[in-house]
């Protein structure tokens, strides 16, 4: 792995971006955490929530087991250590939204230890990011400040969930490294089937820790950007916030350690509050429960429940398929592309690496830029994956060129058609006759005879005119290798 | 034919079994003696509605011929920190006076289930914070008890004073009480009647008004120790609701009461002779001992040699686990709201208005000693301290089966009297929180009295789950003591 430097130069020399990520991400399960309401978005307010999520007299935390094991299967994904024993903290603090005035958290002692993720990067490199941590903690209620003019309306539908906060070192050096990061994590998990990774609806969400410093130097100040929720947004607020803390630090200011929020509308970042509103959490072990003590067997047990992991798969398709290593990242990074491709492959008439390459790359392109067009995931592709693969099928058999293979690709994609049904229906199989050919090109060279001169004065350029104007009697159904073999032999003397 | 409302928990029951009277005849007896006894200020809430209504279901089983429960038709008071269904739940505390949990605490759940009958909540310290009921929002218990020719008014204890007062005054049969640093045991040698903490774990904190959540435990207030051997096989048992409780099976303690106790090693702990030990408890403790002999015991003195650091050990612990099971009580969601410009200044306003000195004391004290800067030297250290207070017990039960103390280092003092100086006042628990910091079980049976008339306890102390074991030595001096013949003789006029 390459020590890629992404140093910045600023007006007063080069600068260097630490950023670490703490990730929160909502436990998909039926229950929460600590009690047995339902988690399921979108509910009217405050119609999950028991009482122990309220926080009412004499209700007790009682630990949802499924959620500590979602939590152990993240610890597999991302290669960590699973603590044995981990403690439940009560992290204490006053806000309408918290209705127990603290929330249960883990401080000292968390379920899962380091760990690492691996993230592709464009330029082909892999770079591993290690993980401090994760630990298990609730979800606190919505405060809604825009209903009303004097008053807040408080929702705790969401208050007692079950969060897996995953901090990253501070290894990320580029917004792009944050991007990939995030990414990748997104689909582990959603690979893991831990959590859901909506960022949308908020079941993920990101802080972003960021500090600048003089290569070489020990770690600057650093800022929080709080509760980024999406990937998009993270890349922009990043940003914004390298541009701040270098026109600051450049005229020779202190960054002020912070927290900050990023503002939408404006594509900037502001202060939320500084050091001295920093609270004082009083983190003591929350005596309504025991430690939580795992045995070997329960950990294995979940360990053989694990499915292959991405990482694992990514190594399977470059071994068995000999896709390149950035393909079999893409095609790996999410379950249902997985699903998608390995549909695919069943269809295909024959499977060897020239095929699997034709098929990854019309996924990784045609495909994947029809679903971001039209706002898509993948599960809703208007082409299944039987049917792309008999377009793939054409393709390799040379009965369509792939130029024209573009075409009925749209083309199904609008009409959900079959691609045969198309290739007949506009009578696109592609021509390889020689003789057909032949009489073509003989039919141009002798129309542009002018231009064969000039070629063989040295235009070369001329023979892509050439090949065009065959083509286009043609009307594109001309196999192009057999054009170029026909016309070299035609125009070499 | 003794009055209904001097008869214990066990011979109501065979009464009832017997029809000698009915459930409703009982009940309307505690009502009335409720009504008669009402300047003592032990209940909160009346509810003699419920009561009747129970009793009557209880009548009809009764005389239906169908299988009765353990305590079918016997009426008991409620610790005003237990949860009851539809029925207002104070903690005598401002902040929650129109709170009606829509839940039942687990122990009240285990007695309706059981049969019993509710006369209504009984009146505490503020949050269970205190050990004379001087801080309750709803004003002082009065101890049913009195020195002779003395017209002053005297403290039941606390904090659970009012049902240590209507037991004692008989509007009750028996109570529910809580016991954190002492809260069960002390006011009830207080008020010269039976009092049990048992073990952590052994009863659900399910719907129990939290105050410190690794001291706090439920456990029965009686006129004697058969009455709180039946009420503990009732209130105990596992609930998976209270990720504390423990997983063990309740044994019918009941039955198991022997008075047997021969070859029993009773430990005196030498460190529990404390300074302001009234010389006639120190006397007593000596007769409890030879009583014990009598009945077969060895007596051996021991040494628990961490005793002295446990009062402190508990008023940094106690008030750090309450400053942060106190915060929900913030105007929010239920209880008293004091409306505000801002968030902050809600907060304020209700808590200033809602909580009494006492309990905002606790909360401060245990704010700071979580503090950033102040958590190892207080609250980590406090900590360390309490596994040594339990090491200091797992080691004397190598050598002995039980323990002997005095519960009080004092007997009952006047309304008006009790020390200025809140920590002087923290001294009356220092015979008591170290059971509660080591999670074993606490017996306190009344023996005897002061000069004056005012009763006098002996403390039995055992290993984790021996709640039998204690309870059997408690019969022995119970026996032996004879204090309920003195008392009927002292206290006929009450």
């Amino acid at each position: 792995m390459s020590e890629k430097n992404n140093y910045i130069q600023g007006k007063t020399g080069l600068w260097e971006v630490v950023i670490g990520l703490e990730v929160h991400a909502q436990i998909t399960s039926k229950a929460k955490l600590f009690s047995g309401a339902s988690t399921v978005f979108g509910g009217d307010p405050n119609t999950q929530v028991s009482f122990i999520d309220a926080g009412f007299p004499g209700m007790l935390p009682v630990i949802n087991n499924f959620c500590v094991e979602q939590a152990i299967k993240t610890g597999f994904g991302l290669n960590a250590q699973i603590n044995k024993t981990s403690i439940f903290d009560r992290k204490n603090y006053f806000y309408a939204d918290l209705p127990q005035g603290y929330q249960i958290s883990q401080f000292s002692y968390p379920i899962v230890g380091k760990g690492y993720l691996e993230i592709e990067l464009e330029d082909g490199t892999v770079k591993r990011i290690n993980i401090t941590r994760l630990h298990l903690e609730q979800d606190a209620g919505k405060s809604i400040h825009d209903q009303h003019p004097m008053k807040s309306y408080i929702d705790l539908n969401r208050s007692g969930i079950a969060l897996m906060e995953i901090v990253s070192d501070p290894d990320i050096r580029s917004v792009e490294e944050a991007q990939a990061y995030l990414k990748k994590l997104r689909g582990l998990l959603r690979y893991l089937g831990t959590c859901d990774g909506n960022m949308e609806q908020g079941s993920l969400r990101a802080d972003v820790n960021i500090s600048l410093r003089r290569p070489g130097d020990e770690y600057g100040t650093r800022a929080e950007i709080k509760n980024v929720n999406s990937v998009r947004y993270m890349g922009q607020a990043i940003t914004y916030e390298i541009q701040r803390q270098m026109d600051i630090l450049e005229n020779g200011g202190q960054i002020d350690q912070e927290t900050r929020l990023f503002d939408v509308s404006k594509g900037i970042t502001r202060s939320m509050r500084t050091k001295e509103d920093a609270h004082d959490y009083r983190y003591f072990p929350d005596p309504d429960l025991p430690p939580l003590v795992l045995t070997d067997e329960e950990i294995e047990r979940i360990r053989v429940t694990l499915p292959e992991l991405p990482d694992a798969k990514k190594a399977r398709f470059i071994k068995d398929y000999q896709l390149s290593v950035y393909d079999a990242g893409v095609l790996s990074s999410e379950l249902e592309t997985v699903s998608y491709f390995e549909t695919a492959l069943k269809y295909l008439k024959e499977i060897n690496e020239k095929s699997i390459k034709l098929l990854a790359n019309w996924i990784i392109g045609e495909l994947f830029a029809a679903l971001n067009r039209d706002s898509l995931l993948i599960e809703a592709s208007k082409i299944s994956p039987q049917s792309l693969a008999e377009l793939i099928n054409f393709i390799y058999q040379e009965t369509i060129s792939g130029r024209l293979a573009k075409d009925i690709f749209a083309e199904m994609w609008e009409s959900g058609e079959q691609p045969d049904k198309i290739i007949n229906a506009k009578g696109l199989v592609q021509v390889s006759d020689e003789g057909m050919i032949t009489a073509v090109i003989d039919k141009i060279l002798s129309e542009n005879q002018d231009k064969v001169i000039q070629y063989h004065s040295g235009k070369d350029k001329l023979f892509g005119f050439f090949v065009g104007q065959t083509m286009k009697i043609m009307q594109g159904k001309g196999n192009p290798a057999i054009i170029n073999k026909i016309l070299l032999k035609k125009l070499t003397p | 034919m003794t009055k209904l409302t001097d008869l214990t928990l066990c011979e109501a029951r065979n009464s009832l079994l017997n029809k000698k009277f009915s459930s409703q005849e009982l009940t309307q007896a505690h009502l009335d003696k409720m009504e008669e006894t009402r300047a003592l200020n032990a209940y909160i809430t009346e509810t003699p509605d419920i009561a009747l209504k129970m009793a009557r279901l209880s009548d009809e089983k009764i005389s239906k011929k169908e299988e009765l429960r353990p305590l079918e038709g016997l009426p008991l008071g409620i610790k005003d920190l237990f949860c009851t269904k539809g029925v207002r739940t104070t903690a005598a505390s401002k902040i929650l006076d129109d709170f009606t949990p829509q839940y039942e605490s687990t122990v009240t759940q285990n007695l309706w289930d059981a049969g019993a009958v509710l006369l209504g909540k009984l009146n505490l310290d503020e949050f269970a914070m205190g050990s004379a009921n001087l801080t309750s929002a709803y004003g002082p218990v009065i101890s049913p008890r009195k020195m002779s020719g003395d017209p002053r008014q005297f403290v039941p204890g606390g904090s659970s004073g009012g049902s240590v007062a209507a037991v004692a005054a008989g509007s009750a049969l028996a109570a529910t009480g809580t016991d954190t640093g002492g809260s069960i045991r002390q006011p009830a040698a207080f008020a010269g009647i039976v009092g049990l903490k048992p073990t952590y774990g052994r009863c659900s904190r399910y719907g129990v008004v939290a105050f410190a959540s690794s001291l706090d435990q439920a456990g029965p207030l009686t006129k004697d120790v058969r009455d709180a051997a039946l009420m503990l096989k009732i209130m105990a048992g596992y609930d998976s609701k209270d990720a504390t409780s423990t997983n063990i099976p309740v044994p019918d303690y009941e039955k198991i009461l022997t008075g047997n106790i021969k070859n029993l090693k009773v430990g005196i702990p030498k460190e529990y002779r404390v300074e302001g030990l009234n010389p006639e408890i120190d006397a007593l403790w000596t007769q409890g001992m030879e009583w014990l002999k009598s009945a077969g015991a060895e007596i051996q003195e021991i040494s628990l040699p961490h005793t002295k650091y446990a009062l402190p050990t508990y008023y940094i612990l106690a008030p750090a686990e309450a400053s942060s099971n106190l915060a929900r009580y913030d105007g929010v969601r239920f209880g008293l709201r004091m409306p505000g410009q801002t968030l902050d200044e809600l907060y304020e306003l209700t808590r200033a208005e809602g909580f009494g000195k006492e309990v905002k004391r606790r909360v401060m004290i245990g704010t700071y000693v979580l503090s950033a800067g102040y958590y190892d030297a207080y609250y980590l250290k406090a900590q360390k301290i309490r596994r040594l207070i339990r090491q200091d017990f797992e080691e004397a039960y190598k050598k002995v089966d039980v323990i002997l103390t005095p519960t009080t280092p004092t007997a009952a003092f006047a309304i008006g009297e009790e020390p200025k100086d809140p920590v002087t006042m923290y001294m009356n628990d220092v015979l008591t929180v170290p059971a509660n910091l080591a999670g074993i079980p606490g017996l306190s049976i009344p023996v005897s009295f002061t000069k004056e008339g005012l009763p006098l306890g002996l403390q039995i102390l055992g290993p984790a789950f021996e709640e039998s074991r204690i309870l059997n030595t408690g019969y022995v001096l119970e026996q032996a003591s004879q204090f309920k013949e003195k008392s009927l003789k002292l206290w006929t006029n009450s």
